[in-house]
């Protein structure tokens, strides 16, 4: 303890306290004070560009959630619009389809009843030529009889042997 | 900032060139002491203040110290201002006379002797003679001064850096700026609390970033011993003490003088106070006590031990033994400089903790309860 009073110098003591109360002074106000408040102004940016990013990713978000919804119901139109487009293409096909049914119901029809009547037509030329035929069977059996009553029946069984055949 | 700093750089070595070569010689007609004695002399002389700036110093041929070096103004109180060069001295082997006053240098100290310099001595080896107040500019002071103007420097200079680059600091100011949040962060915001913290800032990063650089200083070839000075831990340990009590809060004080409150009775108090306010008050004067010697104490003794290190190196004189001391002394270098740091952060840590028991308001009472016996 002796030693150390000793050893303590007032001038030294004098100079250390003159000139650190001024670099304490000095750094204050022209180191510290500045470089304090640059570093909190620093940090409160910080934390504002934090937040404002939170902010940010949250709109992004909600704008994202739209897209998506969007797209959906853009995909969910297209859905339906394809939907409708092949609906109406089955269709007009099926439409097509009766409609030729219909078309060729109607033409055979119309065959058939071109053949009917056809067939009428001829059945009745048959007909008539049948009794033409008749007739002139007949004249010529009425002929034939005329001459000899056996041969007149011959010649009727012949002629309705003939008339069978056709 | 950089350009300013470049400056004071080139300044700074400008100014050491210029005198470094002021060397002087002074026959040496001392029996030549043993090699033992000079070491410890040596050691003993670096540990102390100086009045000159002395480089190094060396014996040549004609067996003359020549020492290299500068002198530095030496400023005396002795019934008025004295005022001459520290090279009058002739490193302590002539008489001063000024205005008809002697003085002479004796073991880093200035005393007022005879025109022959006689000085007396008492029982214990002591000199008796009167001491003049000695104002000089030491070694000390001129290390003190590159100091400031360093910090200065610097700081200022980081703090135009914000203002230049958009609040990002540059150059040196990379490296300073986490060592200043991190006394904000870890030193000054747990210890002084929140909302008192900012008024001691300026002061403690002052002294962290002052005894930090001076300690680093001491490690230099230069080899001054700043920090390992009474005279300025007292200084440095007195400004705590004052800005304690200063700002100390009516708890504080309610707390030195009223320990226990309301937990007991005033008559339990009239027997247990004339102990306890004793021992509270002392304890004022203890905490910087303890930050002044723990300071000094750490820096004197890693300049002792590195020193005595170097020392044997030419004490052995064997390639072995001195090639061990000179590894030993490179390892002890290295944990000085980590001392060098821990010392500043252990001064800037107590004062923060000292400021927080001073600006304690009730609420935080309980909370540094715990901090005291965590320590």
């Amino acid at each position: 303890m002796e030693k150390l009073i000793e050893e303590f110098s007032f001038g030294l003591f004098f100079w250390q306290t003159l000139l650190f109360g001024l670099l304490l002074f000095l750094l204050w106000k022209f180191a510290w004070k500045p470089i304090l408040s640059a570093v909190n102004e620093r940090e409160d940016g910080i934390k504002d560009a934090l937040a404002a990013a939170e902010e940010a990713k949250k709109e992004m978000q909600n704008v994202t959630a739209d897209s998506e919804k969007l797209l959906k119901e853009a995909r969910a139109e297209r859905e339906a619009m394809m939907k409708d487009a092949r609906d109406m293409k089955n269709k007009i096909v099926e439409d097509a389809k009766d409609a030729a049914n219909v078309e060729a119901d109607k033409m055979i029809k119309q065959a058939q009843a071109t053949i009917e009547s056809e067939k009428k037509a001829a059945v009745a030329e048959i007909k008539s030529q049948v009794a033409n035929l008749s007739v002139e069977i007949a004249e010529k059996v009425i002929k034939e009889q005329l001459s000899n009553k056996d041969k007149q029946l011959k010649l009727v069984d012949e002629m309705l042997g003939d008339i069978k055949l056709n | 900032m950089r350009i300013d700093f470049t400056k004071f750089l080139l300044v700074a070595a400008l100014l050491f060139c210029a005198s470094s070569f002021a060397k002087e010689a002074t026959a040496s007609d001392e029996p030549k002491k043993d090699l033992k004695t000079e070491i410890k002399e040596y050691v003993q002389h670096h540990l102390k203040d100086s009045h000159d700036f002395s480089l190094y110093s060396y014996t040549n041929e004609q067996h003359e110290h020549v020492y290299v070096g500068f002198p530095l103004p030496v400023i005396l109180w002795d019934n008025g201002l004295k005022v001459f060069s520290s090279s009058k001295f002739h490193h302590g082997e002539e008489i001063v006379e000024v205005d008809g006053s002697h003085y002479k240098l004796y073991h880093s100290k200035i005393y007022k002797t005879d025109a022959e310099g006689t000085i007396n001595y008492d029982e214990a080896h002591h000199p008796v003679n009167e001491k003049p107040i000695d104002f000089s500019i030491t070694k000390s002071v001129v290390m003190i001064f590159i100091t400031c103007l360093l910090m200065f420097f610097l700081f200022s200079g980081l703090a135009k850096s914000y203002a230049k680059n958009s609040g990002i600091p540059t150059g040196a100011g990379r490296f300073f700026e986490p060592i200043i949040l991190y006394i904000r962060d870890d030193i000054a915001r747990p210890n002084i609390g929140e909302e008192k913290y900012k008024k001691y800032m300026p002061y403690l990063l002052s002294i962290f970033f002052f005894i930090w650089f001076l300690n680093i200083f001491g490690l230099t070839p230069l080899g001054v011993n700043v920090t390992g000075n009474i005279a300025i831990t007292f200084a440095l340990a007195l400004l705590t003490f004052l800005f304690t009590n200063f700002t100390g809060t009516k708890d504080y004080w309610k707390h030195i003088f009223d320990p226990l409150g309301d937990t007991l009775p005033w008559y339990g108090k009239l027997l247990l106070y004339p102990i306890l306010i004793p021992i509270e008050v002392l304890g004022i004067f203890i905490k910087p006590f303890s930050l002044l010697i723990r300071l000094y104490a750490n820096m004197q003794a890693g300049h002792i031990v590195l020193m005595s290190l170097i020392g044997l190196m030419f004490i052995f004189k064997s390639w072995l033994g001195s090639s061990l001391s000179f590894g030993l002394a490179f390892a002890i270098s290295l944990i000085e400089i980590l001392v060098a740091l821990l010392q500043a952060y252990i001064f800037t840590m107590l004062s923060a903790l000292y400021f927080g028991f001073a600006s304690e308001s009730h609420a935080h009472a309980e909370e540094h309860e715990g901090e005291i016996q965590h320590l």
